[in-house]
């Protein structure tokens, strides 16, 4: 079965992959370490990433908290953001940039406030993961707020299938209640009360009389 | 046996109060009443093996940790990304105060006075509970400068990770903790000689940093034995995938692998059997579900020597109503997308293994390509940094072992629902890479040049 090259699906950049050769404008300097004089960068965010800074013998180990604290300012690792942590730290955004890139929790692209990880790893996938995945994105449809994200194991087996909502454990998950994580984040309440992993017992316990 | 999942689900234990009550922290003031030398001995004496996926003998671990001033370091690996298994997070979670008190006494033991737990991104609400723990204990003076009025300082920091399972492999945990990109390291230097900010560092999972205040308590000796010779102790294995009653069961090393997956966690669904297993995570070749394999006794030499891996503890199981394509294609995707890519043949590996797995699932492949991508596997194993790539060349090798026939029918079934006509022959693609047939070698004299 030969590949025809116009049948391969590309990027609207030519590519196959998703932006790794995004074009560099070769005709700017590198970014250097911001400036502080010209960089603002809001006191509350400062003083958690000096907070951070000062727990390690080496500020470089404050990268990835400093991250996680400008992506919960910003919403996503915006230019600004990285920038404003890159002032903080005394490191480059290019430096920071090469970090945020690694990690599955960072996005480099814009995304919604409320973060919907489903996972879909094997043991969630034995008992229908998949499917919940699908019924999630249709669930949440193009809501600007939602981003929801297929993930790898995220740790809780034992609620397969599962899905993280802006860090609650929720399972075991049904159909129907994707529908009501949507409704519970945007009315701002407590995600699927019942199915919450952190009021699950012990499984022996759980399992008693079952 | 119960000794970490006892009283686990009582709310108290969460707390100082409720830790204390229970004899918490007794075991550090015991130990810091000892020569470090002697609770090292202890831990050597118990035998016990990491619980987080190589099996290592922990006290040997730890003596090879040199002596002298230099700054040392204990990190605690609680990156728990290993697929299948969820151990740490319920004991992080329910008992943060015994994880702790293991620390403070394993920096002891070697001489740190700087540790970290690297706990993954996702489990934030355990890195909150764990948060608020090393508070609790440091107001209380069991962590900081000279615990309990010892000449011991130890200071502890709660890192958040970021999504990324090559975090758990100690080296990259290293590099990801020094705020770089988690790539994994050349080994040697082994990190106990230069690990973390290039000082000795000691790295140990949750579950074995927690039995550390349990040997001390029994004795190095008691707690030998419990389990089996060469496994020593308990074990809490997370029991996942086609089962009745799913979750961790804390379990003596060495008791039938049958009672863990039928009597435990109830056994597969109603009507079903188990097809396969995975009896230590994704990365542990995956086990039949045949009587001789089910009768194996759970522990570490017992599966290696069947051929997989107790690994983290986590069984998957699989029953008959399940393709094991598609657990093939999914173990496969998990790998590519989690690989670093530093390594050519784990990057490259792992995504050939996923296009290949894809041509038989959609019925274009030919059996030669699984003995091809049989092939592929063998060249990952041992030739990268770190085991990542191992970790998926040997539960599909495992697969295509096991269960080649159904690889083989699942090509036939699908080609014929694709409409893709008759089989492809036979051809040898390791010699004819090109779109072109090769040229007949009939008429070529392979000697004439020779002459």
């Amino acid at each position: 079965m030969a590949i025809d090259p116009t049948q391969v699906p590309r990027f609207a950049h030519g590519s196959r992959v998703p932006g790794w050769d995004d074009a560099a404008d070769l005709t700017k300097d590198p970014a250097v370490v911001p400036d502080p004089a010209t960089t603002p960068v809001p006191q509350h965010v400062r003083v958690a990433i000096e907070a951070e800074m000062a727990q390690y013998p080496d500020v470089r180990s404050a990268a990835i908290p400093a991250l996680h604290i400008v992506q919960d300012e910003h919403g996503w690792c915006s230019p600004t953001a990285i920038e404003q942590a890159a002032c903080v730290l005394r490191l480059t955004p290019a430096y920071l940039t090469a970090v945020a890139t690694f990690y599955d929790m960072f996005s480099t692209t814009p995304k919604g406030r409320h973060d919907v990880y489903v996972c879909t790893n094997i043991s969630c996938s034995l008992l229908g993961a998949d499917a919940i995945y699908q019924e999630m994105l249709s669930a949440a449809g193009d809501d600007p707020e939602f981003h929801v994200q297929s993930f790898e194991c995220l740790g809780a087996c034992d609620i397969a299938p599962m899905a993280s909502v802006n860090g609650e454990y929720v399972g075991p998950l049904e159909a129907e209640d994707c529908g009501r994580i949507v409704d519970d984040v945007k009315a701002g309440r407590e995600v699927l009360p019942d199915k919450q992993l952190r009021k699950r017992k012990v499984a022996v316990e759980h399992w008693k009389g079952a | 046996m119960e000794i970490l999942y006892r009283d686990l689900d009582d709310p108290e234990l969460a707390t100082l109060d409720g830790y204390s009550k229970r004899g918490g922290y007794e075991m550090l003031r015991k130990a810091l009443s000892m020569d470090p030398n002697d609770v090292l001995n202890e831990m050597l004496e118990s035998g016990v093996r990491g619980r987080g996926g190589a099996g290592f003998a922990m006290g040997k671990k730890m003596s090879f940790i040199p002596r002298g001033t230099m700054d040392k370091y204990l990190v605690c690996n609680a990156d728990e990304s290993e697929p299948g298994t969820f151990k740490d997070r319920e004991l992080i979670q329910k008992n943060p105060h015994l994880l702790i008190e293991g620390i403070v006494i394993g920096a002891y033991a070697i001489g740190a006075n700087k540790s970290f737990i690297y706990i993954r991104g996702e489990y934030q609400h355990q890195a909150d509970v764990l948060a608020r723990a090393v508070e609790e204990a440091r107001a209380a003076g069991y962590v900081g400068e000279r615990v309990l009025g010892s000449d011991h300082t130890i200071d502890l920091v709660v890192h958040r990770g970021a999504g990324a399972y090559i975090c758990g492999e100690e080296t990259a945990l290293l590099d990801s903790l020094e705020g770089k990109r988690g790539n994994p390291r050349l080994k040697p230097p082994f990190p106990a000689v230069q690990g973390l900010y290039k000082g000795p560092t000691l790295i140990n999972n949750v579950e074995t940093l927690m039995n550390v205040p349990v040997i001390l308590r029994m004795g190095g000796a008691e707690y030998a034995r419990i389990g089996t010779e060469t496994s020593t102790g308990t074990k809490v294995v997370s029991v996942s995938g086609c089962v009745q009653r799913p979750g961790n069961y804390e379990i003596t090393l060495g008791v039938p692998s049958r009672e863990i997956i039928m009597d435990l966690a109830g056994g597969p669904p109603e009507g079903r059997s188990i097809k396969a297993w995975f009896p230590g995570g994704s990365s542990a070749p995956v086990l039949p579900g045949d009587d001789e394999y089910l009768d194996l006794p759970y522990d570490f030499d017992a599966l290696a020597k069947a051929g997989s891996m107790l690994g983290s503890g986590a069984i998957i199981v699989i029953d008959d109503s399940i393709s094991i394509v598609d657990v093939a294609l999914k173990t496969a995707k998990f790998y590519r997308h989690e690989s670093c890519g530093k390594c050519t043949p784990c990057r490259e590996g792992t995504n050939w293994t996923v296009k290949m797995l894809e041509r038989v699932q959609t019925g274009e492949a030919t059996p030669m390509d699984l003995d091809i991508m049989a092939s592929v596997q063998e060249q990952i194993i041992g030739n990268c940094l770190c085991v990542l790539g191992d970790a998926m060349a040997m539960p599909i090798g495992s697969m295509i072992k096991h269960f080649r026939e159904e690889f083989e029918a699942h090509i036939e079934a699908a080609r014929e629902a694709n409409g893709l006509g008759a089989a492809i022959p036979q051809v040898n693609r390791a010699r004819q890479a090109g779109p072109y047939p090769m040229l007949d070698p009939a008429d070529v004299d392979p000697t004439a040049a020779v002459a």
